[in-house]
């Protein structure tokens, strides 16, 4: 069955939002899965809270509308539960390096198979303009109105030393990269992060910083740490830098579903089973 | 009533539990119903540790101050406990004791060198030597090594044996016709109980006191076929059991106070979602921290009210190992007919109490199956029914699209703020409600025990009801137990106090937590016998207490 992939709920975003682009790249990217034979019945879409969350009510595919930073812990439970879907989480800056960041490592430390969009535009927009992790020092938002005085921590950096095996960066205004980049990233089997730029047009617009600094990755050996890690650090979310769209990292390990795989039991034999122990404690 | 003590005592690291399961076996083995209660400090070695078996013909839940026999590993075990039993029978280590009036001693060290035997095999001397002071037949002892020593048992038994010789049978416990019972403690029941009800996950976060329960399972995650995963934290532990559910995968998770409090905006979720899950909570002395490895009933009116916003949820409090395992069924059951949080709210006492249970003496509860999605009509999550239960499918399901919202939300799960759809989804939450309240009616909510007909009772919850058990067959009183706290079973309840004329609350708490929620269901409780020094109520110190309020 071909679906319409758009559910006739009211779009709220901004004009100019960052998060129609996502939406229509992910969309693109279903109806490409779908062309080939693969059944979006098995596509699980987890979002956090925030603008972009709004994707769930958008997108008509299964959807598990989360709380804010919980994306990850409630994706890794439906994937361990049942292994045959394909789990893609969306969550903002704030979900996934404020309040869920916790979840964010241990995703990459286990190699979870999960894509993680992480829709990131470096502010805080459904509350109206307080500053996030990725925001640069001295942003001027509601919770900071002189300017923060911490640095933003830069995601793919974190990434690599949490052990994720697949991290890539996109740009909003790049939609074909961008499909690209995420189509690789649920092929990819293991923790797939992907850091999306995005603008806000209402309270952080970078429109015009972005377009005259992003640049495609080319002659990169993805395979390579070491190199991996000097790409992440050319541009650190902070000072002047060009900055890289593309794949980071890639490297094939083990998932973490793959490494408990579950023998399920019929009702019968386990009733045994359960006999047998109580036989064992007398 | 025949009813024997025995205390073993030694340091943090000295296997003092395994020592007291191998007595309770003993004397499991003798034909008693056996309670263990375990009493240690929260660290890993030195402090002191001791487990009371208590051996009775009928069943027990509780433990004496009382005690018969003193086995002792060190001299601090004579030093805490002898001042308190002077009559008991002691048999100790001769090697770190160092002055015994009246008793008897072996040595260790001695025996270990006669059989050139392990260290680890040191405790297999004093269970010897207590099986010989006790007059248990040695073909007793050699059965119980060999069932429940698997590992060396012969080397346990040949350093039993040369112990047993060496000691007399100063106080004989005589034997029984029962046949053995199997013993569990609490969380093993638990564990057991929701695997019986098709548990698939179970997720959870160490935590003492339910941190057996997940080593448990994990333990036998291959034997059950069941996935079991200790993730980051609490937030992590209940929000990845509710993407479990969601698939379809019934899913509980475990922890105590603390570990909850990070667990109430997943449950709160659950609630909003109508995510079936159950949650183990296993109360420890609280706040905060508190006293890690003593046990307390201070969580009921947080576990009855945690989480933001207004949603049904089962609360469940069982007393013993054979009430835990039951109840762990049902609230699998329940939770997912009505898509909704169950608790088994336990205590550091049941949790690691251990117990005698009948498999075949178990009485089954009436079993509760979800309603499923019959593929008709387009699928719709939060469907608008007369019981206000929506059919459930999972994702995955061919031709169904499975929109699960934390947001108030319509039938199909799509974030609304319209104050119509708001107020149906909030009716279809009471409707459900409704309904449990309604199903529950087949379920014996309320235990009536003891002197059924006496117009003095004592009300308690959870493991206390052994304690009051035994002081009310000794007074004459009725028992009054609910089992389930939410929904309140406020008919079952007026109809167990039928009569009553003076009803007193028994909690290990300070508040009267359980006496609170029965006035706030308009009933009357005159009277509060409350501990709060994170160790159980005893029968014979509650006995004294209970005559004096009686009295009054």
């Amino acid at each position: 069955m071909t679906r319409n992939l758009i559910t006739p709920a009211q779009n709220t975003w901004c004009p100019g939002c960052g998060n129609f682009a996502i939406q229509h790249t992910l969309k693109d990217v279903l109806t490409g899965l779908e062309k080939e034979g693969r059944s979006l019945d098995d596509v699980v879409l987890v979002s956090g809270i925030g603008c972009h969350a709004k994707i769930a009510d958008y997108l008509n595919i299964n959807s598990v509308y989360t709380l804010h930073g919980r994306t990850i812990p409630v994706a890794t439970g439906i994937k361990l539960a049942n292994p045959k879907l394909t789990v893609i989480c969306c969550a903002g800056d704030g979900d996934a390096y404020a309040e869920g960041l916790d979840h964010l490592i241990f995703a990459a430390k286990r190699n979870i198979d999960l894509t993680m969009i992480v829709h990131n535009n470096r502010v805080y927009g459904l509350t109206t303009g307080q500053y996030t992790p990725t925001s640069p020092l001295g942003f001027k938002g509601k919770s900071t109105p002189a300017g923060t005085t911490e640095y933003p921590f830069n995601p793919l950096e974190l990434m690599l030393a949490s052990g994720a095996t697949y991290i890539a960066r996109g740009y909003t205004r790049k939609m074909p990269g961008l499909a690209q980049l995420i189509r690789q990233g649920i092929d990819h089997k293991g923790f797939a992060f992907i850091d999306v730029l995005q603008i806000c047009a209402s309270f952080f617009n970078m429109t015009e910083y972005y377009q005259s600094r992003v640049y495609d990755i080319a002659d990169h050996d993805t395979s390579d740490f070491e190199k991996a890690c000097a790409k992440a650090r050319e541009w650190d979310y902070n000072r002047d830098a060009p900055i890289a769209l593309g794949v980071f990292y890639e490297r094939a390990l083990p998932t973490f579903d793959e490494r408990c795989p579950v023998r399920r039991l019929p009702a019968d034999d386990r009733t045994r089973r359960i006999r047998e122990l109580f036989e064992a404690a007398r | 009533m025949k009813d024997v003590s025995v205390l073993v005592g030694g340091k943090a690291g000295d296997g003092i539990n395994n020592a007291g399961a191998i007595v309770a076996q003993l004397l499991n083995h003798l034909g008693y119903f056996v309670y263990i209660y375990t009493d240690y400090p929260s660290l890993i070695r030195g402090g002191h540790n001791f487990a009371v078996i208590r051996a009775a013909d009928e069943p027990v839940g509780a433990h004496n101050n009382r005690i018969d026999y003193l086995v002792a590993l060190n001299q601090e075990t004579l030093d805490l406990h002898l001042p308190h039993c002077p009559d008991c029978t002691v048999v100790a280590n001769a090697d770190l004791v160092k002055s015994l009036k009246s008793g008897q001693t072996v040595s260790l060290q001695a025996i270990l060198a006669a059989e050139s035997a392990h260290t680890i095999t040191g405790n297999s001397a004093m269970i010897g030597a207590f099986a010989k002071a006790a007059g248990i037949p040695w073909g007793v002892v050699q059965e119980v090594f060999n069932h429940h020593m698997p590992k060396a048992a012969d080397e346990n038994i040949r350093v039993a044996r040369r112990a047993y010789n060496q000691i007399n049978t100063t106080r004989p416990v005589p034997a029984l016709s029962n046949p053995p019972h199997s013993l569990f403690s609490g969380n093993e029941a638990i564990g057991l109980g929701l695997v019986a009800g098709g548990l698939s996950t179970y997720i959870a976060y160490p935590m003492t006191p339910s941190s057996t329960l997940l080593h448990f399972l994990a333990g036998n995650a291959e034997r059950f076929g069941i996935t079991v995963i200790h993730p980051e934290n609490e937030i992590a532990v209940i929000l990845m059991g509710l993407g479990s559910a969601v698939t379809g995968a019934r899913t509980a998770v475990g922890t105590s106070g603390g570990g909850f409090c990070l667990m109430t905006e997943g449950l709160s979720f659950a609630g909003m979602a109508e995510i079936p899950i159950v949650i183990v909570v296993s109360q420890r002395t609280g706040p905060s921290t508190g006293l890690p490895t003593y046990t307390g009933q201070a969580d009921l009116q947080f576990v009855l009210h945690a989480g933001q916003g207004e949603f049904p949820r089962l609360v469940v409090a069982p007393a013993d190992a054979g009430e835990a395992y039951r109840w762990s069924v049902a609230a699998i059951h329940l939770a997912g007919k009505y898509q909704i949080p169950a608790f088994v709210l336990a205590d550091k006492t049941l949790s690691e109490g251990t117990y005698s249970v009948d498999y075949n003496r178990l009485p089954d509860l009436p079993s509760a199956d979800p309603v499923l999605w019959d593929g008709l009509a387009p699928y719709q999550r939060y469907l608008d029914t007369p019981t206000g239960i929506s059919p459930l499918t999972f994702p995955g399901r061919i031709d169904a699209i499975v929109k699960v919202n934390s947001y108030a939300h319509d039938e199909d799960g799509i974030t609304t703020e319209d104050a119509r759809d708001v107020i149906i989804m909030t009716e279809k939450r009471r409707k459900k409600e409704a309904q449990i309240r309604e199903a529950m009616k087949q379920y014996p909510c309320v235990s009536v025990r003891g002197v059924t007909g006496a117009t003095t009772a004592l009300l308690c919850w959870g493991s206390v009801r052994n304690a009051c058990d035994e002081v009310a067959a000794q007074l004459g009183l009725r028992v009054i137990q609910p089992v389930v706290l939410s929904p309140f079973p406020d008919q079952q309840f007026a109809t167990a106090c039928q009569g009553v004329l003076h009803l007193i609350s028994v909690e290990e708490n300070a508040t009267g937590q359980l006496a609170a929620l029965v006035r706030e269901h308009g009933g009357r409780v005159d009277g509060t016998i409350l501990k709060y020094d994170g160790r159980p109520f005893t029968p014979d110190e509650l006995l004294p207490q209970v005559k004096e309020v009686i009295a009054l």
